[in-house]
């Protein structure tokens, strides 16, 4: 019964705990049971909050019991939140060593609109420090496994929300995209995972990376459960000024109409500077399919032109460490984290704590933006890549005019070897090759499953203008309900099982 | 920091020049910077109150404390006044600009970089009309006024003088990170001469007024809320040679804008004289001495690389939002001082006169308050300049409020006191006995008015000295002052002397 | 990995002193064997991101932000915020209420 529980959907799970077929306490403690069984192998988890989690679904059973409406769609449905995000009654790492131990006095707005809607917060998941990188092996905190092939990485920097979903170890799980951070590691452990446009999720509370490339998102195992998650977490908030102050696009209701099939009418833009070189073939393959599958739905697919977004990378990793080298400043020993009593001043001690609290990655990228913002090398580097910025805006606009949305591979090469990349910064960027511009040009994209190369997941990239969610969703759930129905069930149940650890009831 | 010592040690060394030789051989060139604090109900990122004197790191939150996660949202009456310091400075408001961090790291900076409109200022090119003593006018260029954020305040412990050299460790309070500031920089002030320490202080003083006019700021030079930075240069007389320039901090009162200027120049002459080059660096004013000396040297010159700030929108004020916020700016000091002028008949002197005694704000309450004019301004610069200066403060440091002064100028007016025991009450407020009223009742001054009474006195004066009152009744009127002396005498100065000597016409007819 | 230094944008040969002015301006105390990989590393980064100067992009607009708002504000209102406790609870070090940090070697503020 409670190992069932754990292979339901949020909208199943929502549906049971409703009803009062089954608890939340059951359903939150069949997930931390699976937690216990597998979380051993594949390290999605670096905080477990039993007690809160029982306690926050108690409360809801407590209020159903009592004839209340449930707080929301997902009430009683467990979560693993991003450790990025912060949390009153959870330390908050960032997946830094720089962090260890530190207890936010305050929650992010994600996290207390998640506790407004009842969902069940059973812990923390791993990542990238800082959300810097691509596999989780740059966490602070040991490398995440992706549930597929615990020899290969989950993707990063959300690596270990992606694995909690693909381990079925929570139904949902919250994310941050960057430059691609939900929607890699959703195509390399074939979940779900929606980069929100820019402003769509509050970011107060979301340890930043790069402030003008960062929105949290939702991440799932169906395009449906995102879409339920999503409504949860976005809309406007006063505490972010760049939060958009508009309503939220209708993306629930959007998924259920796709999931009726039906896409006739619609342009699919794919992009002819996307999925040619650099990318595996196997997930090339994947992509054509997707695309054969798109039409027989009844969309048409046109091809558009992005001549810029080959500068994407480039513009990206100018972008990002210039804002990183300024946003990981704050880190320096004064007022909380790590302090290394090593010198006698405050400037000493600094460098100090710093050198010993940030990883190798986050290191790299803070030297190289502090070169990047220098005064001589201004121009040539961050002011050029914010007008290259300009472009790939430009050219989504022009693509969007003659399509509804747009569609790509979601990454370059299916889920590698952990170890492989490790060494080797250049390579490890190459990942994001195709989310990036997304996040430069600050719209939306989501990631679904598109079947396995070489016995791994692939996902599809599904790409809509500034607040065109809801199309967006309505492609995504067309697509993966016809996929399912073509390959006789969710991709996610063909994953293989993970070893249990003994006498745990899972 | 041997090396520290020494070094500015060597430099003290060199030879002031005296003020008049400075003048004969250079031309000094004066900016000023002036950071401003808003009086603003919260910070200028967040909710946090900005209030004075708080116990330490009790007004903050995650965004004022630069914790991980935390956002700034600006605080829409800041911009308010900044706009409005802007126009009041007949400065063109800027139709777009976006915040930038200046990147640096600094303990009492909580996020290590600070957010400033350093490179894109609301407010651009104006001026202020700035009275010196004579009564002559310069007019001060503005460059820009900008919007930024307030540091923390550090106390460093272990050292012998609580300074920042020597000390063992420091205690940070961030009760002041995020506090509103405005920047207010002149363009350089060309041709001041031997006045360049006159047109200094006359400037903050101008700013300060406007300032205050606006209700902006609490402009509190003691309390740190107005703040100044005094840039200066020498060039050699007449040759348009600019000169390299020192920035001094820690000017941190009107007189030590004048002493600053002052100093720097003589200064900066003796070493130009000795041949030396002036190092441009940050230099700290030592109020005990009126000296200033050089701050620690860095390393390697700062790169603050400067970026937009991602976490902040522009800020675009649509031309109706400017034009609602100059319809309300009040009256400003010098269309104040042209009114009054106008309004009390005052010649020029006597207006400079009256503003440079800081007279015309208190005449104008006691004004407001009630009193004529010209009563107003003749306690003021009369017997009250007199009581402030036997004080040795200034007029406003005079206990005694515009509105007590109004109603002691009542009470003579309604003939319950005259002069002599109108200047009583004053003292008697002045000695903190209580408003006029209460000085009134409990040293029982007021004038004896109960007509009975003042005719009994009256009636006993004439019949004390019968031959005065035969002259008054034989139409000599000018013999009625003996018999109005004599009741004065007997009533102890405490009647009203015109209503005697009317009574004493009377019982002579 | 597809982007070769060789091919993709002109060298700009970092040096070693310039990544340790770098790390200094960073506060970064890197070790010497950190400042020969970092050197290598950002040699080959750099290289492969001055790409971006290839773009003609002179009357082009910078964008710094994704979503074009403006003009977001907050009214002047006291939101509540930290108690001194919670305020200092995470502080390596605290002392009559506020934090303790080394001796600051720099400008008097």
């Amino acid at each position: 019964m409670t190992a069932e529980l754990t292979r339901l959907t949020a909208a199943e799970l929502a549906k049971k705990i409703h009803s009062r077929e089954v608890s939340a306490v059951e359903v939150a403690q069949a997930h931390l049971d699976r937690i216990a069984a597998v979380d051993g192998e594949v390290h999605a988890f670096l905080h477990v909050a039993t007690g809160a989690a029982l306690a926050s679904a108690g409360m809801v059973d407590e209020s159903l019991a009592a004839g209340t409406a449930p707080a929301s769609p997902l009430a009683g449905v467990p979560l693993a939140l991003k450790d990025v995000f912060t949390t009153l009654d959870m330390p908050t790492t960032a997946g830094s060593k720089i962090l260890e131990g530190w207890r936010p006095p305050y929650d992010a707005t994600v996290s207390s609109r998640l506790r407004a809607a009842g969902i069940t917060i059973l812990g923390k998941t791993n990542m990238d420090e800082f959300a810097m990188g691509s596999s989780t092996e740059y966490s602070a905190y040991g490398t995440t496994r992706n549930p597929w092939d615990t020899t290969r990485v989950p993707g990063g920097s959300g690596g270990g929300s992606a694995a909690a979903l693909a381990a079925f170890e929570a139904p949902l799980a919250i994310g941050t995209d960057t430059g691609g951070s939900i929607r890699q590691p959703a195509a390399f452990t074939g979940t779900v995972g929606v980069k929100p446009t820019y402003g769509g999720v509050s970011r107060f509370g979301l340890i930043a990376c790069a402030s003008s490339l960062d929105q949290g998102g939702p991440c799932a195992r169906t395009v449906l459960d995102a879409a339920l998650l999503h409504e949860v977490i976005a809309g406007h908030d006063p505490l972010d000024s760049t939060s958009i102050d508009e309503r939220v696009p209708a993306v629930v209701e959007a998924a259920r109409l796709g999931a009726s099939g039906d896409l006739s009418g619609l342009r699919i833009g794919v992009v002819r500077e996307m999925g040619g070189e650099g990318y595996q073939s196997g997930v090339r393959a994947s992509f054509e399919e997707a695309l054969r599958q798109l039409e027989k739905l009844g969309a048409e697919a046109v091809e558009v032109s992005c001549p810029h977004f080959e500068y994407g990378l480039a513009a990206y990793y100018l972008i990002l460490p210039s804002e990183v080298s300024s946003n990981l400043a704050r880190f320096d020993a004064m007022r909380y984290g790590l302090r290394v009593d090593k010198g006698a001043s405050a400037e000493e001690v600094m460098a100090a704590t710093r050198e010993a609290g940030f990883g190798p990655e986050v290191k790299r990228r803070i030297m190289l933006g502090t070169y990047a913002l220098s005064s001589g090398y201004y121009d040539a580097y961050y002011g050029q890549a914010q007008k290259v910025r300009t472009l790939i805006a430009r050219d989504f606009a022009a693509a969007f005019a003659q399509a509804d949305v747009l569609v790509s591979p979601t990454t370059p090469t299916t889920a590698f070897p952990i170890g492989d990349k490790v060494d080797d910064p250049l390579a490890m960027y190459l990942n994001d090759l195709a989310t990036i511009p997304t996040n430069l040009a600050g719209t939306a994209a989501l990631s679904v499953p598109s079947g396995l190369a070489d016995g791994l997941p692939v996902g599809l990239q599904v790409m809509a203008p500034a607040l065109g969610e809801a199309v967006m969703y309505r492609v995504g759930a067309a697509y993966e309900a016809a996929r399912n129905a073509e390959d006789g069930g969710p991709l996610i149940h063909r994953a293989p099982s993970l070893h249990t650890q003994v006498g745990d009831a899972a | 920091m041997s090396e520290l010592a020494s070094e500015s040690s060597t430099r003290r060394a060199a030879t002031l020049v005296d003020f008049d030789e400075v003048v004969e051989r250079f031309d000094p060139m004066l900016g000023l910077e002036v950071h401003v604090e808003l009086n603003t109900n919260t910070k200028m990122f967040c909710g946090c109150p900005t209030a004075f004197g708080a116990e330490p790191n009790t007004q903050v939150c995650p965004t004022c404390l630069g914790l991980p996660g935390s956002l700034p949202v600006v605080n829409r009456t800041a911009v308010e006044s900044a706009m409005r310091i802007g126009l009041a400075l007949n400065c063109d408001i800027a139709p777009w600009g976006r915040f930038a961090r200046k990147n640096y790291f600094y303990p009492d900076m909580p996020k290590n970089f600070q957010t400033s409109q350093y490179d894109e200022p609301i407010a651009v090119n104006g001026h202020l009309d700035v009275l010196l003593d004579d009564g002559t006018t310069v007019r001060v260029e503005i460059e820009r006024a900008h919007m930024e954020e307030d540091t923390g305040k550090s106390l460093h412990v272990g050292g012998a003088t609580g300074r920042i050299h020597g000390a063992e460790y420091s205690l940070l309070d961030y009760n002041r990170a995020g506090v509103p500031l405005i920047e207010i920089v002149t363009k350089m002030i060309p041709g001041t001469r031997e006045r360049a320490p006159e047109v200094a202080r006359a400037y903050v003083t101008a700013l300060r007024d406007l300032l205050r006019a606006l209700g902006v700021s609490d402009v509190r030079m003691d309390q740190g809320s107005m703040r100044c930075d005094v840039n200066l240069s020498l060039s050699p007389r007449d040759s348009g040679i600019l000169g390299t320039r020192t920035e001094t901090k820690n000017v941190n009162s009107l007189r030590s804008v004048e002493r600053a200027v002052r100093y720097e120049m003589t200064r900066q002459a003796g070493v130009l004289l000795a041949g030396e080059p002036i190092v441009q660096e940050t230099r700290h004013f030592e109020e005990a001495g009126g000296t200033t000396r050089p701050g620690r040297r860095k390393e390697t010159a700062e790169d603050y690389r400067y970026f937009p700030e991602p976490d902040l929108v522009p800020i675009a004020p649509p031309a109706e939002w400017v034009e609602e916020l100059r319809g309300t700016l009040p009256e400003l000091p010098w269309e104040r001082r042209r009114r009054l002028q106008a309004d009390w008949s005052l010649t020029d002197e006597e207006l400079r006169d009256l503003v440079n005694a800081g007279a015309l704000d208190l005449i104008e309450a006691t004004v407001a308050a009630g009193a004529p004019a010209g009563e107003a301004r003749s306690w003021w610069v009369a017997y009250l300049t007199q009581q402030a200066n036997a004080r040795g403060v200034e007029l406003p440091g005079l206990p005694i409020t515009p509105e007590q002064v109004a109603r002691v100028i009542e009470l003579v007016a309604s003939g319950s006191l005259n002069n002599k025991l109108a200047r009583q009450v004053v003292d008697g407020v002045l000695a903190d006995e209580g408003s006029p009223d209460d000085v009134v009742a409990a040293r029982g001054l007021a004038v004896v008015s109960d007509e009975g009474a003042l005719v009994t006195a009256v009636d006993e004066a004439l019949a004390a000295q019968p031959d005065i009152a035969e002259k008054i009744r034989g139409g000599k009127v000018q013999a009625a002052g003996a018999i109005v002396g004599a009741v004065m005498k007997a009533t102890k100065g405490q009647a009203d002397a015109k209503r005697v000597r009317e009574l004493v016409l009377e019982r002579c007819t | 990995m597809s982007a070769d230094p060789a091919t993709s944008g002109s060298s700009t040969g970092i040096t070693r002193d310039e990544v340790a002015h770098l790390a200094r301006l960073s506060r970064l105390a890197v070790t010497d064997a950190e400042l020969d990989l970092f050197a290598g590393q950002l040699e080959v980064i750099l290289s492969a991101v001055s790409r971006v100067g290839e773009v003609a992009a002179d009357d082009i607009p910078p964008t710094s932000h994704a979503v074009p708002l403006q003009n977001v504000f907050r009214p002047d209102e006291l939101r509540p915020g930290l108690t001194q406790e919670q305020a200092l609870a995470c502080a390596p070090a605290a002392e009559g209420g506020r934090f303790r940090v080394p001796q600051i070697l720099g400008e008097e503020a």
